[in-house]
């Protein structure tokens, strides 16, 4: 009995395996290999030699990675919050259902199938000088035109743009499914407790759908550290290498300049940042809960 | 600090359905008032339109002689325990307690006494730091109440608020909830669908059924003189038996019925001439009026199919020869079986008569009183 109870439990493990050899091939091994690559220095041809943490030193050191983390920053400052607050702000509006609600979720959410080529290519056509969407709005307007893809600062502005608006509906769906999940009685007894929108919004609803606003934040900020095909497709990286991203420094050290070893590193900086920001918002954020 | 309420031709309709037609009720100041009916009658839906959380589709709703349904719920003054508690679960308790109070701007040690106060009341003052998720299902009931009491509303509003509790729980703070009624002296509504809470708990009773209000009376009222068959048959356990009328005729001394085999009885029921001494009567009889005949005695036959001996008195659930049920009552040192035949006297004066409408008449009075 005790024996053929312990066999089955090891053979319970067999369902485990299929997940455990993808996870193992593709996550495990690129990582510890992606490790072993960043201590040597590897080209094209031959097999690489053993530079310790040489290329480390000289990534940190290159201006142009320090741009591309500064930039990188920004980015994700920025789009990140955005994204949670517009996605809680939809959420909220389309947080009942209607013939228009079903169909402005629907809206906002099919950004998200779309393709990065198929979401820049929109953009461009919106951003692009002369012809473009708001190129015509500020003719019309009279104002200066602005150089929305070519000039320092904008171009940045603008992937930041087209990626709020890619991926603005997986944050608003998630906090819909949260919304949904709390109780109806809840605000029937703030309504008899007199708490007015304000009061109910802080007190009710916010605490109630915390988790699910920790959640969201920690997706954005794994998703927008690895910013790439936007900006690549819309900017190139310019101008000057003002919207050039980490992942593009990377792309362009590890492809275009074949030197795999120190783009393997770059890798490994950006690894870690995603790795402690994730961890930083996950436990501040419990921290908070237990305090209140 | 309480107030009566005035409930005038009241009707809800949910799209196409109605749900509640045409109610009216008063209740006085510091009376304790059940709803009481099957699921689905439309006693929550009457509850919340006093509370404001279902708009009315005509009708009007006085408190304290001021007209409420216009108003939202926060500025009527009532006061509402939930079904499922509704205690906000990110609060502690001395928060969910006090967040009513906060909204309408009180001074914090206002607050701090109120909350305390209904706390020592209550016997949840050593609770007050703990989130609802750390209480007890009782102890969260406790909260949901005293989350009413500090508010001090003119009317407390209760759905149901017993049935999440376990048995020997639910009637201890059955009784709870009648001294803090006669302590406070406010004005409650209490609904429930259980009828030994309406017995208990409440002044008036309103028996609710099939959109409309059934009867309203005191507890004895409503287990006595039943105004309808319904009531009759939803008020009382084990329930009332019900027989039908084979033939029935109404002598100078009253109605004498014919009930087949359960025999023929002469009644003092005097009967309005509007209802037709025959056709589509039927008896209904409690089982405390129906006794099983001592061996040897004289009775109608009848065969015992199951015997609940319960200790006080003694159930029998019987079976006339003509296949009709009868419930009947023997004493408690009883030692009667299943199976065996028995013989029943029904006390002729204790008949509840029900006409083919559901109207019912009884004996002490006569007459109509629905
Ligand atoms: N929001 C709603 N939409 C449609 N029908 C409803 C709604 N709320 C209640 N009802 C219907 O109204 C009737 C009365 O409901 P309710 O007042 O909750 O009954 P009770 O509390 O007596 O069990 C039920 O038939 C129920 O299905
Ligand atoms: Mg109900």
């Amino acid at each position: 009995m005790a024996e053929s109870w312990r066999r089955s439990q090891w053979r319970n493990g067999l369902f485990a395996l299929p997940f455990l050899v993808t996870f193992a091939a593709f996550l495990v091994f690129p990582l510890i290999w992606g490790f072993w690559l960043s201590l040597h220095k590897v080209d094209l041809f031959g097999p690489g030699r053993f530079v310790g943490f040489d290329n480390y030193v000289k990534v940190l050191r290159d201006p142009q990675f320090r741009q591309a983390l500064l930039n990188t920053l920004i980015f994700v400052a920025t789009t990140v919050p955005t994204l949670v607050a517009l996605g809680l702000f939809l959420a909220l509006a389309l947080n009942h259902l209607t013939r228009a609600t079903a169909f402005l979720r629907g809206l906002f959410f099919a950004s998200s199938v779309l393709s990065v080529t198929i979401v820049t290519l929109i953009w461009r056509i919106v951003f692009i000088p002369n012809d473009g969407l708001i190129a015509l709005v500020f003719d019309h307007l009279g104002w200066a035109q602005i150089g929305f893809l070519s000039t320092k600062g904008w171009s940045l502005f603008s992937v930041g743009v087209a990626t709020v608006w890619w991926c603005i509906g997986l944050p608003m769906m998630l906090f819909l499914a949260a919304l949904q999940q709390i109780p109806v009685d809840h605000y029937e007894a703030a309504a008899l407790d007199n708490a007015n929108r304000w009061r109910v919004l802080t007190r009710i609803t916010l605490p109630a759908i915390r988790r699910t606003v920790l959640l969201v934040a920690i997706i954005q900020v794994v998703m927008q550290f690895q910013l790439f095909g936007q900006a690549q497709l819309m900017t190139n990286g310019g101008p000057a290498g003002s919207s050039r991203p980490l992942v593009m420094y990377i792309y362009e050290v590890g492809f275009i300049r074949w030197e795999v070893g120190r783009a393997a590193a770059a890798s490994e900086i950006l690894f870690l940042i995603i790795l402690c920001a994730a961890m930083i918002q996950y436990v501040v954020a419990t921290r908070n809960q237990e305090g209140v | 600090m309480s107030a009566s309420i005035e409930i005038r031709n009241v009707t809800k309709r949910y799209g196409g359905l109605t749900v509640l037609e045409d109610i009216s009720l008063s209740i006085a100041a510091g009376e304790f008032v059940v709803f009481l009916g099957p699921s689905g009658c439309g006693k929550s839906t009457l509850l919340r339109m006093v509370a404001g959380l279902e708009a009315l589709d005509g009708g009007t709703i006085d408190l304290g002689g001021t007209r409420i349904d216009t108003l939202p719920p926060g500025k009527r003054g009532v006061a509402m325990v939930f079904q499922s508690y509704a205690l906000y679960p990110h609060m502690t308790v001395a928060q969910n307690m006090g967040f009513g109070l906060e909204n309408i701007g009180m001074a914090r040690e206002d607050i701090a006494r109120r909350v305390t106060a209904a706390a020592d009341v209550l016997e949840i003052a050593h609770l007050l730091d703990r989130k609802p998720a750390k209480l007890s299902g009782g102890q969260r009931q406790r909260v949901a109440i005293g989350r009413a009491i500090v508010k001090e509303p003119k009317a407390f509003l209760f759905d149901e608020p017993l049935s999440n509790l376990d048995a020997a729980l639910r009637g201890r703070t059955r009784l709870e909830l009648a001294q803090l009624h006669a302590r406070l002296g406010s004005t409650m509504i209490f609904v429930t669908h259980d009828q030994v809470e309406a017995m208990t708990l409440a002044d008036r009773i309103v028996v609710m059924h099939n959109r409309r209000i059934e009867q309203i009376g005191t507890p004895m009222e409503i287990y006595r003189r039943p105004a309808t068959r319904f009531v009759a048959g939803f008020v009382g356990t084990p329930a009332i038996s019900i027989l039908g009328v084979k033939a029935a005729e109404l002598g100078p001394r009253g109605l004498t019925v014919d009930l087949g085999s359960a025999g023929v009885l002469q009644t003092r029921l005097q009967l309005p001439v509007a209802v037709p001494a025959a056709g589509g009567l039927e008896i209904g009889i409690r089982p405390e009026d129906v006794t099983v005949v001592p061996p040897g005695g004289d009775g109608i036959p009848a065969r015992a199919e199951v015997v609940e001996h319960l200790g006080e008195r003694t159930l029998v659930y019987a079976r006339l020869p003509d296949g009709q049920q009868i419930t009947a009552e023997a004493d408690g040192r009883s030692t009667l079986r299943a199976g065996t035949e028995v013989k029943l006297r029904l006390d002729p004066d204790a008949l509840h008569l029900f006409a083919a409408d559901g109207r019912a008449f009884h004996v002490d009075a006569g007459g109509y009183d629905g």
